[in-house]
């Protein structure tokens, strides 16, 4: 389980790794930033980048901090960065909490939260957690810079908004009223397994809920947040995904049970 | 590419084109080269990594520690000793890379509850002990360690 | 002279180098010149191979060789190990696909390249032209080389005569070894001789059947063992890809080199274990079992294995277990496929018969209103009968079973898990809506394969002992093991003692390790050379130093006086340069032994999402005596954990394609240590084998034998449906249906 060849290029700068991407896009030329979804792709050969476009060393996209009402969370920020709260107050505790359950602590250690939303694994809880919290999405090319919406981003399973030669410089999460209270239940066959279903629940003077793992893409259920029985509302609202190991039917069961779970932790 | 490695506090000079691993550019153990079982644990930077999904070329500037940075000539490291006091091997193919993710653990994390600990080390998969003997023998280096 | 390491948990002479990471496993084995070797496989489940068009791989950077049937068709196809079944030479394998595909991953054509990069992309290269043909996917369908029948008593007329006859339809699913380390092989030519590095298990067999099928003297062949990360029954078999590593070493004149990547050991290393049974069983008023008929469906796969039918025949051989069963009839119908070939695996045939028993133990509880425990004290074979026939031979082997307290162990077992305070504990735990259980399964195990073992004792000069052994080391213990044993007959410390094994060259003759027989027969040759090394020692002493053998031992390495204190009378260092201290011995055994044990399973199930949590498990199991009782505890949690894996989380799943979907890590779930409870394991020494010196049995199968079978009756008690599970692995979809159903 050989990569097929590629070649290496290890840009500087957000602009050299912005005009790369915009020469070699067309034929398939990649962003590599963990690595920890690409190169197992690269290992099976599913994925055959003939151009590797390293953007490791390129300092600016190391960025976390909050800034006015928002969390900004640039390229490089990898996943075990989140596992001590990294602001004060209930986001940086969601977060905190959510990423105990992404895989181990030595693929936390490389890969990257913006990484794991442009891959867009149905399955990814930072998905999830963009998806639920209204999340903007910064993306930079040869043309500019253009901010999109977490509603706007996620098109289906491994699809994003972005355009090939697009690259996803920053996330920006809302930072969480004091008091915020929030749920995270995700069902995994194994510690550190994709999720099956996950649920997670954010309660100010709204509640938000999303569901990730069920659908083509984590997303918010409005009509559940809405429902006087929100897990039952949630269930019957996914467009489930299935597969030959887990049914339409199943997978709405446990949609059923995360988010009522999610809601207990809640409250 | 010509590329100069740091392992384990010396320098190697390595001739491997980009797409070369590092577990290979290293020969690590090898179970699954896609990232879940863990054999092919290493630290860089001292944080812990799984070197079949870093490409060697992405390690130069960085400080690569193997199993063999554990023992200080003929004297073992706390671990490896409770690995053999304990049983915690019995094929070893597993042990460097549970070595590794347990030295990461230690140092990061000294007072871990069992729960913690066990849960920290399903990072890695073993097909021989059942893991018990690999949780006891962790326990017990923390406790000569501290 | 008293025992002095037997029966110590002493830390493993292997272990150093190990934690070290200076293991010579194969990824670090290397040669001068080396080429790569890599398989292009099949594709399709079925299909005729029409034609293969290597020239852009022959043109491919580094590439130096493509080889397809037409370059190997001189070699004849993999034996299998000959019993007096019959009917399976046609279905043996040819090391390349000649004109049909009968398995996604079989190979088709090998290519030879600088590096193992260079050959992954030249066999991309390779286009395959294959015709898709219908596969067959189920046992149902498949051709059936042969059947498996064995019967003894009166099985009509106990049906004619039951109280109440029972019907169970139960299925274990596609599992296997699945060690860490995939399978890997290196050959070259050194001084004419064939040399195969990363050998195992059978070393000495292996050797034979390669020189065999290469057209060698078994002289110009030798097998040489490193580390090996782990076998379980499906490494150091012949596969096709060690014949053509070995045919490609000596054709190409470099050495070659294959390591399997995890896709292809998922899909072409030996699977195991998917069988469906049909079985009948009439028991009497108070459940005691009056006859067994079980049929049942053995999916080999597309070929036949080097074990033949042994998987089929243990089923058949061992389903009785530790109960009376006074008729019995077992039919194994043995079925092709187009999947991956299938054999043994740790406990094999034997994961699969304890589960079916079980099943029907706890069938029987229900059916007649006993308790599920004891049932089955009410079918166990009593301690007074042993040793005990049972006309029903296994491998070709009557069974007698040696020595057992089978009762005994139950209660033993109950007692360590505290069984009443448990089903208390539970009660309460439901009581407040918790979906536990508890579940139990007592089985029997098989052990010491013989017929024969042998071994090499010597004294080198400088004082330490070298023991030659045919064994194999799969990660083990076999070296501390058999350096115990030798330590004690000799009368040495056993870290004087370095034991060799896995070398064709180091010793003429070798029998292997698999089966849990090396602490049995190589044990006992090891004891046996020991003793006779022991005995020429004093006798020499006595010659040479005019003293009665009777005044003399032999203690920490030199021999002294017993009758007085004074320095020893000569070190064995010492007597080393005058004289060469070297013993051979030998070991038959007609028998087997057959250790035997109970597991005590605690479960949770999560309504909901399907899930199944073991939150605690005991073994109590009785090794006749334990050699080093740590290695055997770690033999014993060990095995649990895979069987949990294969209870729960394991299988080859293939679509209606036939194409395999358990094809990484992600798919095939191997548990974490978060999967696997903390084992409690009792070890009792309560029936000693009358078979050898020390009355060791194996360790190697008694962790996983039961699991499926326990598993599956805690599963059953927190639904509080006995019966409910007849299917492994109980998968969070499946246990949705059985909730469905309650």
């Amino acid at each position: 389980m050989k990569p097929a060849p590629f070649t290496y290029h290890a840009p500087r700068s957000v602009e050299e790794a912005v005009g790369l991407l915009h020469q070699y896009s067309a034929e398939d030329g990649r962003v590599l930033a963990g690595g920890q979804s690409l190169v197992p792709a690269m290992a099976l050969r599913i994925a055959t980048p003939p151009h590797l476009i390293d953007i490791n060393e390129i300092a600016a996209l190391r960025i976390l901090r909050a800034e006015n009402a928002w969390l900004r969370i640039g390229a490089l920020v990898r996943h075990s960065a989140f596992e001590r709260p990294v602001v004060d107050g209930p986001l940086g505790e969601l977060l905190a909490s959510v990423v105990r359950h992404i895989a181990h602590h030595p693929i936390r250690t490389r890969g990257t939260f913006c990484g794991s939303l442009a891959h867009a694994d149905p399955a990814s809880e930072w998905c999830l957690v963009a998806a639920t919290l209204g999340a903007e999405l910064v993306a930079r090319s040869v043309r500019g810079t253009r901010t999109i919406v977490a509603g706007d981003f996620f098109r289906g399973a491994m699809s994003t908004a972005l355009e090939p030669d697009e690259l996803l410089v920053e996330a920006r999460l809302p930072l969480l009223a004091k008091g915020t209270r929030f749920g995270f239940y995700e069902f995994s066959r194994r510690s550190g397994d994709f999720a099956i279903v996950m649920a997670l629940v954010v309660r100010d003077q709204e509640t938000w809920i999303g569901v990730g793992g069920a659908e083509a893409y984590p997303r918010r259920l409005r009509e559940a947040e809405a429902a006087a029985d929100p897990a039952e509302a949630a269930a019957s609202a996914i467009r489930p995904l299935s597969d030959p190991h887990y049914s339409a039917a199943y997978r709405r069961d446990v949609v059923r049970a995360a988010v009522r779970r999610a809601l207990e932790q809640c409250n | 590419m010509q590329l100069t490695l740091h392992v384990d506090g010396a320098e190697r000079a390595v001739e491997a084109e980009p797409r070369e691993t590092l577990a290979d550019v290293l020969r690590t153990h090898v179970g699954c080269e896609h990232g879940v079982c863990g054999a092919c644990t290493v630290l860089v930077d001292g944080e812990p990594a799984r070197a079949c999904l870093m490409f060697a070329a992405q390690a130069q500037g960085k400080s690569i520690r193997t199993v063999a940075s554990l023992s200080r000539g003929e004297e073992l490291h706390p671990l490896q000793r409770a690995f053999i006091e304990h049983h915690a091997l019995q094929c070893g193919y597993c042990t460097p890379g549970f070595l590794m993710l347990a030295a990461s653990l230690l140092e990061r994390v000294p007072n871990m509850s069992d729960e913690e600990l066990r849960e920290a080390l399903s990072a890695n998969l073993c097909r021989c002990t059942g893991y018990q003997n690999i949780v006891k023998a962790v326990r017990a280096a923390a406790e000569r360690m501290r | 002279m008293k025992p002095a390491f037997v029966g110590r948990s002493v830390p493993r002479l292997e272990d150093r180098p190990l934690v070290r990471g200076e293991g010579r496993f194969a990824v670090k084995v290397s040669f001068p010149g080396e080429l790569h070797m890599r398989v292009v496989r099949s594709p399709y489940a079925h299909g005729r191979l029409i034609r293969i068009e290597s020239s852009k791989a022959r043109a491919a950077r580094g590439c130096v060789a493509v080889w397809t049937w037409a370059d190997v068709s001189d070699m004849p196809p993999i034996e299998f190990r000959p019993t007096r079944v019959k009917g399976l030479e046609p279905y043996r394998q040819h090391v390349l696909a000649k004109d049909t595909v009968r398995y996604v991953g079989e190979p088709v054509a090998v290519v030879f390249a600088d590096n193992a990069y260079s050959a992954e992309d030249a066999a991309d290269l390779v286009e395959l032209e294959i015709e898709p043909l219908e596969p067959v996917l189920t046992a149902e369908r498949g051709i059936e080389p042969t059947v498996i029948h064995k019967e003894y008593g009166d099985v009509a007329g106990a049906f004619a005569q039951a109280h109440a006859v029972i019907e169970l339809e139960l299925a274990i699913g596609r599992h296997s070894g699945v060690p860490l380390e995939t399978r890997a092989a290196i050959a070259r030519v050194k001084d004419g001789v064939l040399e195969l590095h990363a050998a195992t298990k059978r070393p000495h067999a292996n050797r034979d059947v390669l020189a065999r099928l290469l057209k060698r003297e078994p002289a110009s062949v030798q097998l040489y063992e490193g580390h090996i990360g782990g076998g379980f029954g499906v490494r150091g078999e012949l596969y096709p890809e060690d014949l053509l590593v070995c045919a490609a070493a000596l054709r190409l004149g470099r050495p070659v080199k294959w390591l399997e990547d995890r896709r292809e050991n998922l899909m072409a290393c030996n699977q195991s274990r998917e069988q469906q049974h049909q079985l009948r069983a009439a028991i009497d008023a108070e459940g005691h079992i009056l006859a067994i008929d079980d049929e049942f469906w053995h999916d080999q796969g597309a070929y036949v294995r080097t074990h033949g039918a042994r998987v089929t025949d243990m089923t058949a051989g061992m389903l009785p277990g530790p109960y009376r069963v006074p008729a019995y009839r077992a039919r194994g119908h043995y079925r092709l496929t187009n999947k991956t070939p299938a054999a043994t695996y740790r406990a094999p045939g034997r994961y699969e018969a304890t589960f079916v028993c079980e099943r029907l133990l706890e069938a029987i509880a229900a059916k007649a209103g006993i308790d599920r425990v004891e049932v089955r004290r009410r079918n166990l074979i009593p301690k007074a009968e042993m040793p005990y026939t049972r006309p029903l031979d296994v491998l070709e082997v009557e069974t007698v079973l040696d020595s057992g307290d089978y009762a005994g162990l139950l209660d033993k077992a109950l007692a360590a898990a505290k069984w009443p305070a448990l089903q208390a504990e539970l009660r309460d735990r439901r009581a407040k809506g918790e979906a536990v259980g508890t579940g139990i399964a007592l089985f029997l195990e098989k052990s010491g394969l013989g017929p024969l073992d042998a071994a090499r004792a010597r004294v080198d000069k400088s004082g330490a002992v070298e023991v030659i052994t045919g064994a194999a080391s799969l990660g083990q213990g076999v070296e501390t093991v058999l350096a115990q044993i030798c330590a004690d007959a000799l009368g040495v410390d056993y870290r004087q003692v370095r034991v060799l094994h896995g070398e064709t060259a180091r010793i003429e003759r070798g029998f292997g390790s698999h089966a849990s027989r090396t602490t049995v027969m190589t044990g006992e040759a090891t004891r046996l050379a020991g003793k006779k090394l022991r005995a020429k020692i004093i006798a020499t002493v006595e010659g040479l130093f005019d003293l009665p053998a009777e005044i003399l031992d032999i203690v920490d390495g030199a021999v002294v006086r017993t009758d007085v204190r004074a320095a020893p009378v000569v070190t064995l260092a010492e007597l080393a340069q005058r004289i060469e201290l070297v013993a051979d011995a030998e070991f038959r055994s007609e028998h087997m032994t057959y250790p035997y044990g109970g597991h005590i399973a605690v479960v949770k199930i999560d309504r909901e999402t399907g899930g199944v949590r073991v939150e605690r498990y005991f073994v109590a199991y009785d090794i006749g005596r334990a050699v080093n009782p740590m290695l055997v505890e770690g033999q014993i949690v060990g095995g649990v954990a895979q069987g949990i894996g294969g209870a729960l989380y394991e299988e080859f799943v293939y679509d209606e394609r036939g194409e395999p979907l358990s094809t990484t890590f992600a798919d095939y779930l191997i548990p974490t240590a978060s999967e696997i409870p903390p084992v409690e394991v009792l070890i009792t020494e309560d029936a000693p084998s009358p078979l050898n010196g020390l009355g060791v049995k194996g360790a190697g199968e008694a962790g996983i034998n039961a699991v499926g079978a326990a598993i599956a009756s805690a599963i059953d008690d927190a639904l509080g449906k006995p019966g409910a599970v007849t299917r492994l692995p109980v998968t969070p979809t499946r246990l949705k249906e059985l909730l469905k159903q309650c």
